[in-house]
């Protein structure tokens, strides 16, 4: 770390790291720690030992605990398997509709799981295969919500991949296989790394698509954790296993730590994009295509044909009827896309400024950056139960919970590490010999960081904040747990109503506020885009 | 410099422990005594609970006390969170609680008594607390339903559902993860007893049972009402009305029938959490839930029955629901005293096939 050192550089970026550090742990403190040390509390309070080693002396839990592992283990690598040549074509090459094409590989992030699984079971029956094999359509489901991950996080890297030491490297006689091993995974091995640790992390404690797609007899960590909290009123049981999922969280984020330092290139700001010019291109980039239509666009297909289906026939009624004061609903759904908004902005925003400080935090302050780095992400690999049930705890004695800014706070706990995934490892692969260098000649620390950093962070923190926004809008489980009456009455929660109750008529009001969710997530996503790229092309236009 | 890193790691832990140690539980309890505390009667309830638009602001308008709905889950998790935070409890009044739950409720004291004088037009078979820790609201009842185009002959008792006629055709939910699955295994063992019931779901288990995590999966996702290929699947006595009033285009009669035979009830509750500080609004809350005004509401809000025999039917309610004359019980006790014995026989008979 003597990097950090450097006199040019000195004591008033320490104090901003320091100020930036009390704010992150001050928001992760109440927000992560205090709420699961209080569940904690109340879960081990009578726990004795006897008990203790019954419980974990218990095979059919070590059995659950290893099918977690195994099917989160399968969903991650499924994931990249299919989302880094995906990355590779969207943001290495001039792609038709390259904006839309990502807007839509964005949508499945923010459909609600019941939809999703609901889709996914039809396209199972569809090909009549999956029918007995509920592994298969669980892995499906998670690489159709996980691909965008993938995709945006390492797709950020590449675009701004240096091209310049892989040509050199070539020059000198390094075989194409040989420069891409030691030059570009080197460089993008810290975002892979990290969107694989999200990924694993989601699929980890993913719930209703293991309900839905595996059924009654197929149990992870996660649904069993709910099981005996609510349905058994075992609150030790169900804590001794949220400690085991907690262990893991970490244990697995402080394996991958060594995985994810960077290689430090000096990457040009953005990359121009190659032509698809060349008959090996063109089968790539229809490959992709065909890939992503299979994947993710024949579920969303289902969905789309439901939402039209109005009785025998097809029409726009249901989104018309979105607009219409539903009994089944407190406010109507447009409305509750409203709420979906402001909550998804308020979200995005806390999260790009706790996220953007923490990010500050890892690149420059020594072991206490490193440490951040591993705490952020523990929110995702948290059972919703658990956190759910110690935020009522934590916040019940100055009543909190009453507050409607719980909703967007807890949102943004899950976006940060979206954030951070997309801005950390830009904000590190900037040299220090950039710095070192605009500093010797003269330019003050802030100009440094506003004339070198600040471009290029500043994309990164949109991007990350357009995910953190499509996090927001497509959470339910939190949600549901903290909404306070019409304020946070969300879409998704609109959904999960409109779900519940027999009839036509709510179930393709459902599909259609689906599809009106989707689009909306899509285009947040493609103007995310746009700005980040306006603001990256006016930057290096103006540095160069 | 080390020096440094070591203040910015104290700073942090410090920090950390305060956030840790802030959770004394230094909040004030009211007593039931004195007047309110300022500010909302805070209403928690399940996820199904709805009301028609002005009915709640028609209540505030008469007593002056505004109401705030707070949605808690489903009845296991709403009873769950109530009961972790019994004594700081984050509603005044807690609506949704069943009796398949209702003694978790009791033994963990999070009610406060109070009887109701709406009670003297609701059916004694209703109260099953003689304190009145809880208020009878509705009822309900799980019952087996059928797709009529689907068979060639409906099934007409429980017993006809273990039939190898019937073999392939019938979804239920897990009784784990579902109140109408949990409701319909009681239904059998209140059918067939402690010595007769685990036959039963061998039976129902050689015809090929299908069990799903939930009602939505059950009933849109393996049920033909949602394009699935079963025709009978565990629902409520209410679900053909619903099918009526949802349907487009519209239908006179439903396409789904009730199986009379299999129906448990679920009785939904209404009680004032202890811990409460605005005891007086609350038991006024109570009353008003036992009006004719929010009766009357509730069937095609909720598509439940009104607990009160004052209440007036709406016509499509009162056309297409099916009256079950003698439903299935258990008494809320014996639920609570073999619930983890009675779910764990079914896992063994059920999915570890």
């Amino acid at each position: 770390m003597e990097r950090d050192r450097s006199p040019a550089l000195g004591r008033p970026r320490e104090r901003l790291v320091s100020a930036s550090a009390i704010v992150v742990v001050a928001f992760f403190g109440a927000l992560v720690v205090f709420p699961l040390f209080k569940i904690f509390q109340v879960g081990f309070a009578d726990l004795g030992v006897d008990r203790l080693a019954e419980i974990v002396g218990r095979r059919s839990l070590w059995r659950v605990v290893r099918f977690t592992v195994w099917q989160a283990f399968l969903s991650t690598l499924l994931a990249l398997l299919i989302g880094l040549p995906l990355a590779h074509v969207l943001s290495r090459f001039d792609v038709p509709f390259a904006r839309l094409w990502r807007g839509v590989v964005s949508i499945p992030f923010v459909l609600p799981t019941v939809v999703v699984a609901g889709a996914i079971r039809g396209v199972a029956d569809d090909v009549g295969i999956i029918e007995r094999l509920p592994l298969t359509s669980i892995l499906w489901a998670h690489v159709f919500f996980n691909l965008a991950v993938v995709v945006r996080i390492v797709g950020t890297m590449m675009a701004s991949l240096d091209q310049s030491q892989l040509g050199a490297a070539r020059t000198l006689g390094l075989s194409p296989m040989a420069a891409w091993r030691q030059i570009t995974l080197r460089q993008l091995g810290p975002a892979i790394v990290s969107s694989a640790l999200i990924v694993f992390l989601f699929c980890f404690t993913s719930y209703g698509v293991i309900l839905v797609l595996g059924g009654p007899s197929v149990a992870t960590i996660e649904t069993e954790i709910r099981r005996y909290a609510i349905f058994r009123n075992e609150l030790d049981v169900a804590s001794v296993l949220a400690l085991i999922q907690l262990v893991f969280v970490v244990g697995l984020s402080v394996a991958s730590a060594k995985l994810r330092r960077v290689y430090e290139g000096r990457s040009a700001s953005a990359n121009s994009k190659l032509a698809v010019d060349t008959p090996r291109r063109k089968v790539g980039v229809t490959a992709a295509a065909l890939v992503t239509a299979a994947v993710l666009g024949w579920p969303i297909v289902r969905v789309l044909v439901q939402s039209v289906r109005v009785g025998d026939a097809f029409g726009f009624g249901n989104f018309e009827a979105l607009t219409e004061p539903n009994r089944l609903l407190p406010i109507t759904a447009v409305e509750a896309l409203g709420r979906s908004a402001v909550i998804g902005l308020a979200a995005a925003l806390i999260a790009a400024i706790i996220g953007g400080l923490a990010s500050f935090v890892i690149v420059r302050g020594g072991r206490i950056g490193s440490i951040f780095e591993l705490a952020v992400l523990i929110p995702l690999g948290l059972s919703a139960v658990t956190i759910g049930f110690g935020y009522l705890l934590a916040f019940a004695s100055f009543d909190l919970r009453r507050s409607p800014i719980l909703v967007p706070l807890a949102h943004a706990t899950i976006g940060i590490p979206f954030v951070l995934a997309g801005v950390v490892p830009v904000w590190r692969s900037i040299g220090t010999r950039q710095r070192e260098a605009a500093a010797t000649l003269g330019a003050s620390t802030r100009r440094v960081f506003m004339e070198i950093e600040w471009p290029r962070v500043a994309r990164a923190l949109i991007t990350g904040a357009s995910f953190a926004f499509a996090v927001s809008l497509g959470e339910f489980g939190a949600t549901s747990f903290l909404a306070r009456g019409n304020t946070s009455f969300t879409a998704p929660l609109a959904i999960f109503r409109l779900l519940g109750q027999p009839g036509s008529v709510p179930r393709g009001q459902a599909m259609a506020l689906c599809v009106v969710l989707g689009v909306v997530v899509a285009a947040a996503s493609a103007i995310g885009d746009f700005v980040s790229t306006s603001l990256g092309s006016s930057s290096s236009a103006s540095t160069s | 410099m080390t020096h440094y890193r070591r203040s910015i790691t104290s700073v942090v832990m410090t920090l950390g422990l305060l956030a840790a140690s802030c959770g004394s539980d230094g909040a004030t309890v009211a007593t039931s005594d004195g007047p309110d505390a300022a500010g909302a009667v805070v209403l928690m309830t399940h996820d199904s609970f709805a009301v028609s638009d002005g009915l709640i602001e028609q209540f505030t308008a008469d007593t002056g006390i505004e109401v705030e709905l707070v949605s808690g889950g489903d009845a296991g998790e709403l009873v769950s969170r109530a009961v972790l935070t019994a004594g700081q409890p984050e509603a005044d009044v807690l609506f949704g609680i069943d009796n398949t739950f209702l003694q978790r409720g009791l033994n963990a004291d999070i009610f406060i008594a109070y009887e109701s004088a709406g009670l003297a037009s609701v059916d004694d078979s209703l109260v099953l607390d003689a304190e009145h820790r809880v208020t009878p609201i509705d009822v309900g009842d799980v019952c087996v339903n059928y797709w009529r185009d689907g068979l060639e002959t409906a099934p007409a008792t429980l017993d006809d559902l273990a039939l190898p006629e019937f073999a392939g055709t019938f979804v239920t939910e897990s009784p784990e993860s579902s109140s109408p699955g949990f409701a319909f295994l009681l239904a059998t063992i209140a059918r067939y007893g402690e010595d007769g019931w685990e036959d039963y779901w061998e039976q129902l288990v050689a015809g090929d049972v299908e069990i799903s995590a939930g009602w939505e999966e059950a009933y849109y996702g393996s049920f033909v009402a949602g394009g699935g290929d079963r025709q009978i699947v565990t629902s409520y006595a209410t679900s053909p009305v619903a099918e009526v009033v949802f349907a487009d285009p519209p239908v006179d009669t439903p396409p789904t029938g009730v199986l009379t035979d299999s129906c448990f009830r679920q009785i939904e509750f209404a009680g004032i959490l202890a811990g409460t500080e605005r005891p007086q609004a609350a038991k006024q809350l109570i009353d008003f839930m036992l009006s004719d005004a929010f009766q009357s509401d509730i069937p095609l809000n909720m598509f439940v029955a009104p607990a009160s025999s004052t209440a007036v039917l709406p016509d499509v309610f009162v056309e297409h629901q099916t009256v079950i004359a003698e439903p299935l019980t258990l008494d809320p006790a014996t639920i609570e005293a073999n619930r983890l014995d009675w779910t764990e026989r079914w896992n063994e008979i059920v999915l570890q096939r």
